[in-house]
């Protein structure tokens, strides 16, 4: 293709791209060097229906002054980055020298709320990414073995969970593990613990989430290598078969390497995925238990007070964190390019 | 008998539209009037109040949600505003005063407003900034029937409280007799402030935006909120005000610390039996400490005029939601709130706000900090009640989480 023709051809996605993508990442870094400005306060009376007290407001013409002259707030570097909410590089050298284990030490990190998030993020990332993998690989192979007038509905309502919205779906298994739900009931009769509650334990709701996770992402996997199990040609398969090899065997060295490329791909869409999960923790109202960096984001610019320094820190981590889950992925589909061109 | 009455024809009012009672004259030749606020019975009825001065030329609409407090700094920040009428707490005016968002009242209410009490105009620093209408607080509801079985007497302090629970729990009445609005966030931060200001504690360090919660008061309201929880059903860090109230009306617990806001609507008997409601009993909050103050605070709700607003839109506005909180429809509407304006008979409904307000129970605080503050608390007590930290450690990290959000935010240095 000539240059000419090609700059024609992608121009405007990089359009596109720049606009909608480059752009708003590029203002959220900016964001992310800056603190809000001074704010300066005064003492004065307020009077209401419950009498009168002396109270501090902010003083709205001198902060307006200050405001005006820098629009963005005030410039602070990288403080934003290293402050106690991000990597809080002086808090935990402070609480490694007064933790007396590595165990007392990470319960004490836990209360930053960069690596509480992180702690739960990368757990729930690797731990669901293979299992929608492999079960969404099992429902595929199930579901193509049946007779062909199954194979309709079946997929219908194993595709249910992920055409559910997520915070519907969270919400509907939320109320199954109440207490008085179906499941928490179900638990607390096996467990014979009346006690016993799936939302008031940390490591229960991180199961439980994770659970979800599964359930709601499984469908994803299961349709993308379903498709890719009806271009399996037939003839390695039935060499195979000649050749002696059992229904596993086969399953291992015919269709798992023919299906490698949509692995790769189902997992780097699960890798950015999963790092970014919001809904299920608003949906169980798991914050006391689970926070993710996508809900710390949401938590700092709701409310009274929205802190937007701290929301685009918090951004461009995610961004830095989804870069480095990807890249292994991406420098071996790289090389796998680069070895079929040559 | 007639509470009833007149909360079905308010319902069939609100059923068959508001052609009906729209002839109401209010006085306003033209104007939009859009209100934004929370979302429960009494703030329905004003709001009512104020469609019915709908005309030809006056719109009036209304956004009534739980969310309002997310919404309202970006909806009024827009020019013209989205609404020109944002309903408030104590809580919620501060940030819309920092930001300049609404607007002074004085003109407004020399012109129309001639026949409010003083005591409803919400004056900072001299300007009236919000008219308020109704007062609110968290208060102890319990359940007589279940404490006179348990041979415990109405509990006065939180130590009766304890004592009561322990009572119930131990006779095998109820497992998990308590229940408080102790959802991780926002709500279990307001339980902790209601302690803490009952101990007597205080948030900052006088004339400062320094934090004070690291205080011997601090450790004694977390213990209070320890004990309180451990009697309540293993679910608490989930609840908000909508499932406690479904708990005591299931008829699942029998001491009760919630928003008197909720009273009309438990004892209206709409989703409970008569048994329940028969035996509900509203009191005051409990004291934190022998002969101290009510373990609560007070709340007024008021409603403020956007800044960026027309004229002709903010003084219809205003006339439109007078008319909401008229004495006469104050009068109708007596069972639904502790009214703070003229036409208010109190009702059973109001018995635990007006008992807590008497026992000196301390206002919310109005600081533009007390935002950072609740967050501060609300992300990090949930570790405490898990066992995860120390009480010590927990106020230590409330205040350095404190601390970086107000050096963000410009409140320190």
């Amino acid at each position: 293709m000539k240059h000419r023709t090609f700059f024609w051809f992608i121009f405007p996605s990089a359009l596109a791209m720049i606009l909608f993508i480059a752009l708003p990442v590029v203002s959220v870094f900016i964001q992310s060097l800056h603190v809000e400005h001074e704010q300066v306060l005064r003492t004065v009376e307020n009077c209401g229906p419950f009498g009168c007290t002396e109270e501090t407001v902010v003083d709205r013409e001198a902060t307006r002054e200050l405001r005006e002259a820098q629009p963005l707030g005030r410039f602070a570097g990288l403080s934003n980055y290293t402050d106690r909410n991000h990597l809080a590089l002086a808090e935990l050298s402070s609480m490694w020298d007064r933790s007396d284990s590595f165990a007392d030490f990470t319960r004490r990190a836990m209360t930053l709320p960069f690596w509480r998030a992180m702690a739960f993020t990368l757990t729930f990332t690797f731990v669901v990414t293979p299992l929608v993998l492999s079960l969404g690989l099992a429902i595929a192979l199930g579901v193509n073995s049946l007779p062909r007038m199954f194979r309709g509905p079946t997929i219908f309502v194993s595709l249910l969970p992920m055409i559910v919205t997520p915070l519907i779906g969270s919400l509907v298994l939320y109320w199954m593990v109440d207490s008085r739900g179906i499941l928490g009931a179900f638990f607390q009769t096996i467990t014979n613990d009346p006690n016993l509650s799936l939302r008031a334990s940390p490591t229960l709701t991180w199961i439980m989430l994770i659970v979800y996770g599964v359930w709601s992402s499984a469908p994803f996997a299961f349709i993308v290598f379903y498709a890719g199990l009806q271009t399996v040609p037939e003839e390695p398969l039935e060499a195979a078969m000649i050749d002696g090899a059992n229904r596993w065997q086969r399953i291992r060295y015919v269709v798992i390497p023919h299906l490698m490329p949509l692995a790769v791909f189902i997992t780097l869409m699960q890798l950015m995925d999963n790092f970014r999960v919001f809904e299920p923790i608003v949906g169980f109202q798991a914050q006391a238990s689970a926070t993710s960096l996508s809900y710390n984001i949401f938590n700092y610019l709701r409310g009274d007070a929205a802190q937007f320094g701290a929301a685009a820190t918090t951004s461009m981590l995610t961004i830095f964190g989804v870069i480095v889950l990807l890249t292994p992925v991406l420098i071996r589909t790289w090389r796998d390019f680069n070895r079929k061109g040559h | 008998m007639t509470r009833y009455f007149r909360l079905s024809v308010s319902a069939s009012v609100l059923a068959f539209g508001f052609a009906q009672v729209a002839h109401a004259d209010c006085g306003i030749s033209a104007g939009s009037v859009s209100i934004l606020g929370n979302d429960f019975p009494a703030l329905q009825a004003v709001v009512e109040g104020a469609r019915s001065c709908a005309t030809d030329s006056v719109r009036v609409s209304a956004n009534l949600t739980s969310d309002h407090r997310d919404l309202q700094v970006a909806a009024l920040t827009a020019n013209p505003s989205q609404y020109s009428v944002a309903v408030v707490a104590n809580g919620s005016i501060v940030p819309l005063m920092n930001a300049g968002l609404i607007r002074p009242l004085d003109d407004l209410v020399a012109e129309y407003g001639d026949w409010l009490q003083p005591t409803q105009l919400v004056r900072i620093e001299g300007n009236i900034m919000a008219v308020a209408f109704m007062a609110n607080a968290q208060h102890l509801f319990y359940r007589a029937d279940i404490l006179e079985a348990a041979g415990v007497e109405a509990p006065e302090t939180i130590a009766d409280v304890l004592a009561a629970a322990e009572a119930i729990r131990e006779q095998g009445l109820m497992r998990n007799p308590v229940a408080m609005v102790s959802g991780a966030g926002w709500n279990l931060a307001q339980e902790f402030v209601n302690l803490h200001l009952g101990h007597g504690g205080r948030f900052f360090e006088p004339g400062s935006a320094e934090p004070a919660v690291n205080s011997p008061e601090g450790l004694a309201a977390l213990e209070a909120l320890k004990a309180l929880t451990s009697f309540s059903d293993p679910d608490y860090l989930t609840f908000d005000s909508n499932s406690v109230q479904s708990l005591w009306e299931a008829g699942e617990v029998a001491l009760m610390l919630h928003w008197g806001s909720r009273g009309a609507g438990i004892l209206s008997g709409d989703n409970t039996t008569a048994e329940i409601v028969a035996s509900t009993v509203l009191a005051a909050a409990p004291k934190a400490e022998e002969g101290g103050r009510p373990a609560t605070t007070l709340w007024w709700d008021g409603f403020t005029i956007a800044a960026n607003t027309s004229d002709e839109d903010a003084a219809a506005s205003f006339q439109a939601m007078l008319n909401g909180i008229k004495p006469e429809r104050v009068a109708e509407n007596s069972a639904l709130a502790v009214w703070l304006g003229e036409g208010y008979t109190p009702t059973p409904a109001s018995a635990g706000v007006v008992a807590s307000a008497e026992g000196g129970a301390a206002p919310y605080p109005m600081t533009p900090f007390m935002g950072l503050m609740h967050t501060a608390l609300g992300d990090n007590l949930a570790g405490f009640l898990q066992g995860s930290a120390t009480a010590e450690e927990t106020l230590e990290t409330i205040e350095a989480a404190y601390v970086t959000a107000a050096r963000a935010q410009g409140f320190l240095n």
